[in-house]
């Protein structure tokens, strides 16, 4: 049964001193499959990716990670893992070259596998300079190279993308999905909810070190519903479009006045954009726009963890 | 070959690929100890009641020992950078042998000691320094400088390891210039003031500049010194001993345990 899941943890704690990190984490992650850990800083996402990849013991609890037992086998769980994060890094004063030549030596994988990764991450060409005059896009296609070097079976990437231009952004989704593409089990934190949208396969949600919420992108979205928004002409109109949107959804706008805009969340499936249309036009609102969008996952965890503060209250 | 001497070869190459890549910084730690050895053996070889020349023979020893000292701050340096620019977490989530990534950068700090001291030893030979023993103690005095340049490298790698950030371990490596200062390297202790001398004689700097000084055939070894200095080349080897025994594994377990 294990066989099936390349990440299983129960009950990982860890204590920083003070800081609780993380409280019972629990995992199940596919193999095959992209896990995203989505949560703010300091929600105990990396904790919880330096724990898997035996760089942190934890305090209580167990994991299994590429079917090995973590506390028991760390070494058979590095065989079979690739780390990229803000803290596994490579040697900047070596070449980018020297760098994959020297991971490739210590994972006894051919040298040739160093010339063929640096070809496919379109680092050839600087191959020769050392890794510290490289661009972000280029250092993080480095890192990722490096954790490429053994095949592994579980890759955990640590905000691989997080200050990064959109361009190098979507060279490195790129090459994440290529990985899957080929069986690869990802596990990867973001504050990205784009990025956790574009990539997973299932997303769960970190707070206060534990998973809060679990589910499919679009699971996560059905569960808190739709947005149905009008755009009007005029700002002084913005009170009418908000009653006639409070009448219809049952939840209290969100106005904005910069953009003469207001918003509300319904789980309503029967209301539809030419009733929605019809009502706001009814009520003498200047519509320019109006619609129903599922909502962004920004706003998904904004509403998810808002709950939770309003239960514990 | 061993998974231990396979793993640490590739770190040791690492290390040595690095100061290929910082060369300029590597002429320059090598350069100092020669600074100070043509600073000290004419501005205090000329101010000391000792005659010039003899002093310069007696100090070329001390600043073999103090450069071979110097273990501590280079390990320092090297383990806090590693440790402090993510590359030690790469090596950590590896199946690479634990003890690997301290003992490759001892191993290419010993190499690279090895052939800075060769500047130095010309110089001494143009000041006038001279081996005067056997060959066969001339290498042990050789031998001697590196296992203790080892022995401080031990000290000094768990130091980076356990330093808060690279500018810390900076300070404090800075600050280890000051122990040979407090040793027979570069005077004679026997005018000390008491309790500075006992201090300065239990330095395990002095008993191993007293064994380089006996096996070059320099000076003679103090009379009613300390033990390790009375008996510099059993004492020093007693202390490098001691040092790796407890610094070496200390610095391997730091390295291998988990957060």
């Amino acid at each position: 049964m294990t066989s099936t899941y390349a990440v299983l943890s129960e009950g990982l704690e860890k204590r920083f001193g003070a800081v609780h990190a993380l409280r019972g984490l629990e995992l199940a992650v596919p193999e095959g499959s992209v896990c995203g850990l989505l949560g703010p800083n300091g929600a105990g996402k990396t904790t919880a990716i330096r724990v898997l990849t035996t760089l942190l013991a934890p305090d209580a609890g167990s994991a299994r990670v590429a079917g090995h037992d973590l506390m028991r086998e760390p070494r058979e769980v590095r065989r079979h893992i690739g780390v990229t994060g803000q803290y596994a890094s490579v040697d900047g004063d070596l070449t980018g070259a020297e760098n994959l030549r020297l991971f490739a030596r210590l994972l006894r994988a051919p040298r040739s596998r160093a010339a063929e990764l640096l070809e496919r991450f379109g680092l050839a060409a600087v191959a020769d300079r050392p890794a510290h005059t490289y661009s972000g896009g280029m250092r993080r296609r480095l890192d990722l190279a490096a954790s490429l070097i053994a095949r592994p079976r579980v890759l955990f990437l640590d905000e691989p993308t997080t200050g990064l231009d959109p361009h190098s952004r979507n060279e490195i989704w790129d090459c994440v999905r290529e990985l899957t593409g080929h069986g690869t089990t990802v596990v990867l934190t973001t504050q990205y909810l784009e990025e956790a949208d574009q990539l997973a396969d299932d997303i769960v949600l970190i707070d206060e070190g534990r998973a809060a919420h679990r589910g499919t992108p679009a699971e996560l979205k059905a569960a808190i519903g739709n947005y149905a928004q009008a755009v009007v002409a005029d700002a002084a109109a913005l009170p009418a479009a908000a009653a006639v949107l409070d009448r219809l959804t049952g939840t209290e706008p969100v106005l904005d006045v910069e953009r003469r805009t207001a918003a509300a969340i319904t789980l309503d499936a029967t209301l539809t954009l030419p009733r929605l249309v019809r009502e706001l036009d009814a009520a003498g609102v200047p519509l320019v726009d109006a619609g129903l969008r599922p909502p962004t996952l920004d706003e998904v965890f904004l509403r998810l963890t808002a709950r939770k503060e309003t239960a514990a209250a | 070959m061993s998974t231990l001497a396979y793993d640490t070869s590739a770190v040791l190459g690492r290390h040595l690929q690095r100061l290929r890549h910082a060369s300029a910084i590597a002429v320059m730690t090598h350069t100092m100890p020669v600074v100070f050895l043509l600073f000290f053996g004419y501005v205090f070889g000329s101010a000391l009641a000792m005659p010039g020349t003899e002093y310069r023979a007696f100090l070329v020893p001390g600043l073999l020992v103090a450069t071979a000292a110097n273990g501590i701050m280079n390990g320092m340096f090297g383990a806090a950078q590693d440790s402090h620019r993510g590359v030690m977490d790469r090596f950590r989530t590896l199946p690479m042998s634990r003890a690997s990534v301290p003992l490759g950068q001892a191993a290419a700090d010993l190499l690279t000691t090895a052939a800075g001291l060769i500047p130095l030893l010309l110089v001494g030979y143009a000041m006038g320094w001279r081996i005067e023993g056997t060959p066969l103690q001339a290498l042990g005095a050789f031998g001697l400088l590196l296992l203790f340049r080892f022995a401080t490298t031990c000290v000094g790698i768990l130091l980076g390891l356990a330093s808060r950030s690279e500018e810390a371990a900076g300070q404090l490596g800075g600050a280890t210039f000051m122990l040979p200062l407090l040793s027979n390297a570069y005077i004679p202790t026997d005018n000390l003031p008491g309790w500075l001398r006992t201090v300065a004689e239990w330095n395990p700097i002095s008993a191993v500049t007293t064994a380089v000084r006996d096996l070059f055939g320099n000076a003679p070894v103090p009379e009613g010194a300390a033990w390790p200095v009375t008996h510099p080349v059993l004492g020093s080897t007693l202390w490098c001993a001691a040092l790796i025994a407890t610094f070496l594994p200390w610095a391997i377990h730091h390295y291998a345990k988990q957060g």
